[in-house]
């Protein structure tokens, strides 16, 4: 009993502790900038509210459909770039045999160890068919120059593969992890009934491994419909032939900083904000993320 | 009877949050960012000044040695320098920055090279970010600079920045070549696109320019005096690419890239430099190509590249032509020792002996002379430049709006290049170039007409 009283205390202490130091910060660059974003969101310059004033003014914009068209079919590829590869390819990793997923591991995660304008950067000399090592199949493609090679249309693509390149190794790395959780026992069981091993993947590790996909498809949208850095460096390289409001987030920094309008980058942020929300809401209730086993 | 007094409690707040809330929504102020901003900048007032305080400069890579140059020439003031992007491809990173420190009140530079939009920016509001100029610096030195060359410094009767060079737009030619195939150099744009379908007829893969660099409106459109826009006020601009000055020019270009005389690649492209750069005939651009282009990026050898006065249009009364660039120092308001930063804007836009090795035309007129001096000096030019770029300093057309807040090269960048990437004409374009003006314009506060 009296051991009893004494231990407790001294677990929750040490949980608070554990967590404190990730609440200080979610509160200090998470919730509060959040915060004053919706309050910006909804004043003017002057202080005064101004109800949805910004969220319709932004609406307006002539750029603010086109960023978020091409927003919303640069994630269509992403999320099913993702779904599909890294799914896949953790299940290959966590099939071979143990040394060569451990130099596999390392390779896919290594791009995501690069910081990410570096990583932009080697893809604009890549994407270059006079300077790429790749250059015999951009022109089998037929892509002569780079301004050929970023056209509007092959954007969304283009930072498709950017981003998988710099940000699937560390998912992959992550799914590999989920996979390992599955007890052995259970794999052998499944084995021992005949499955292959398609229907091993198929039904028995992807079901197990749902809710990890899950809790990457929440963050994937999130980063995704931010996507700032991508679109912004190959706009500078190439002297300006992408729009400087291509993405949502672009066109809140033109505001914020072009226009010195931080009310209306406030509104557009907050409607991204909404957006990623929404998504969550919906993946996290369509496959029960938070609910117990 | 069922229902507990905390629930009680916990409805009667709900309608009291709904109000709230549908007050919040409502609201009663203005969402349009332009009412009540944009007030008339109040007379200057320097921040307390200390004599001698350190003084810190920003600088793109290419002025670095400006900097050193002048701390080599005035070892006892104290200089902290600081490379950054100097807005170069239209980033507008000098004005995210003070806009930032701005807000937190603090973190300014003394003195900025920044990029000619940002003059629009930095000399508006009630505490404008550049500081006056008049005052600090003799009027015997503002005397000195090429005629119309502080034009895009002054603001409101207030001098707001120091012009490093000129960029006036002139046609650069391959003697050698011209002389061989026996070609007149043209003098007239109706010569021009002759010699352009010529050339392309009975020199195939040979070039008489290009139609795609981010600046290329500037060297064409521009000195077709054609209103991309037109300051009509100081927040108000007149867009009209219907026009014959611009149609004509547009048509021109349009004739010379199917001919195939006319690239549509930018002249900075790795391809370019390695295919197209030693098969450049004839080529409008500024008088920083000489030097910047022909010697250091293409390596042309010494004793081919000339250039020859901007062209005219035959049935125009007057020569005009375009600029390209042309950069600025802006010394900051919230400086702390105004004295050492307009000395310092002074001395680089003035220094001969500095001047004179810079690849740029410099704004100051004695300097002018010494640079075109050492220019003939050097023999890299197969004749003398000099009469045809102090004639060309006078004539840039000076109606088309260098100093919007927007770039204009921003603009044709993305609207038009990438459709001359994929072959289409220009002209069919130019309703799109024309949106696109109006409505970055609009969305800066501009009022369109």
């Amino acid at each position: 009993m009296a051991t009893r009283s004494t231990d407790r205390p001294r677990r929750v202490n040490a949980g608070y502790l554990f967590v404190g130091g990730y609440t200080v910060l979610l509160l200090a660059f998470g919730v509060l900038p959040t915060l004053y974003a919706i309050w910006l969101a909804l004043t003017n310059s002057r202080g005064q509210l101004v109800g949805l004033g910004n969220f319709t003014r932004t609406f307006a914009d002539p750029r603010f459909l086109p960023a978020f068209a091409n927003i919303g079919l640069y994630l269509v590829f992403w999320l099913a770039a993702l779904l599909v590869f890294v799914v896949l390819l953790a299940i290959m990793l966590h099939g071979r045999m143990r040394r060569t997923t451990a130099t596999l591991r390392f390779l896919f995660y290594l791009p995501g160890a690069l910081a990410g304008v570096a990583s932009i950067v080697v893809w604009l000399i890549l994407l270059d068919p006079n300077a790429s090592p790749v250059a015999p199949l951009l022109k089998l493609l037929g892509y002569q120059s780079l301004s050929a090679t970023i056209a509007p249309g092959n954007l969304p693509v283009l930072f498709m593969i950017i981003a998988f390149w710099t940000g699937a190794g560390g998912w992959i790395v992550v799914m590999y992890g989920a996979l390992n959780n599955i007890s052995h026992e259970v794999l052998e069981a499944a084995r021992i009934d005949g499955a292959t091993v398609w229907q091993l993947a198929w039904r028995i590790q992807l079901p197990m491994i749902g809710k990890w996909v899950a809790y990457m498809l929440i963050l994937a949208v999130a980063a995704g419909t931010q996507l700032f850095m991508e679109p912004q460096l190959v706009s500078t390289a190439s002297f300006g032939q992408i729009s400087d409001s291509w993405s949502p987030n672009q066109l809140a920094y033109q505001y914020a900083f072009a226009a010195n309008d931080f009310h209306g980058a406030a509104a557009i942020s907050v409607d991204l904000l909404l957006l990623g929300l929404i998504c969550a809401v919906v993946v996290v209730f369509r496959t029960g993320l938070f609910d117990r086993d | 009877m069922s229902t507990s007094p905390v629930s009680r409690v916990r409805n009667r707040r709900w309608p009291a949050a709904v109000t709230a809330l549908a007050f919040v929504l409502a609201g009663c102020g203005s969402a349009d960012p332009n009412v009540g901003g944009g007030s008339a900048a109040a007379p200057f007032q320097p921040v307390a000044q200390e004599e001698g305080s350190e003084i810190t400069i920003w600088v793109d890579a290419t002025r670095v040695p400006a900097v050193k140059a002048y701390q080599a020439a005035r070892p006892d003031v104290k200089i902290k320098m600081v490379t950054y992007s100097g807005g170069a491809n239209g980033s507008n990173e000098l004005q995210t920055k003070v806009q930032l420190f701005d807000r937190t009140g603090s973190g300014w530079p003394d003195v900025v090279w920044p990029n000619t939009q940002d003059i629009s920016w930095a000399t508006a509001g009630e505490k404008p970010f550049a500081a006056p100029l008049d005052g600090l610096v003799p009027q015997s030195t503002l005397d000195g600079y090429a005629d119309g060359a502080l034009e895009r410094c002054q603001v409101n009767g207030k001098l707001y920045c120091l012009r490093n060079d000129l960029a006036q737009v002139v046609l650069w030619y391959n003697k050698p070549l011209m002389d061989q195939w026996g070609y007149t150099v043209p003098t007239t744009w109706e010569e021009y696109q002759a010699l352009g379908e010529k050339v392309a007829r009975e020199h195939p893969g040979y070039l008489v320019g290009t139609a795609g660099d981010a600046y290329s409106e500037e060297i064409y459109f521009w000195a077709s005096q054609c209103p991309a826009s037109v300051l009509t006020g100081e927040k108000a601009v007149r867009v009209d690419l219907r026009d014959a000055k611009c149609t004509r020019m547009a048509s021109l270009l349009d004739t010379l890239m199917t001919a195939g005389s006319m690239a549509r690649t930018t002249v900075f492209d790795a391809g370019f430099i390695a295919n197209n750069a030693s098969k450049v005939l004839l080529m409008p651009g500024p008088s920083w190509y000489g030097q910047v282009l022909f010697n250091e990026t293409f390596k042309t050898p010494a004793g081919q590249i000339a250039a020859a006065p901007p062209l005219k249009f035959a049935g125009d009364q007057e020569t005009f032509t375009g600029s390209v660039g042309g950069g600025i120092w802006m010394v900051s308001s919230h400086s702390k020792n105004l004295k050492a930063g307009a000395d310092f804007v002074q001395w680089v836009t003035t220094n001969e002996d500095f001047l004179k090795t810079s690849g740029t035309y410099p704004a100051d007129k004695s300097a002018a002379k010494v640079w075109l001096e050492k220019q003939a000096s050097e023999n890299y030019f197969a004749a003398d430049v000099a009469p045809v770029f102090e004639a060309a300093a006078g004539q840039v057309w000076p109606d088309w709006a260098a100093t919007t807040q927007y770039s204009q090269e921003a603009i044709y960048s993305s609207t038009i290049l990438p459709a001359l990437t994929a072959g289409d004409t220009l002209t069919s374009k130019l309703p799109d170039w024309q949106t696109a003006i109006e409505q970055k314009a609009r969305s800066l506060g501009y009022q369109v007409n």
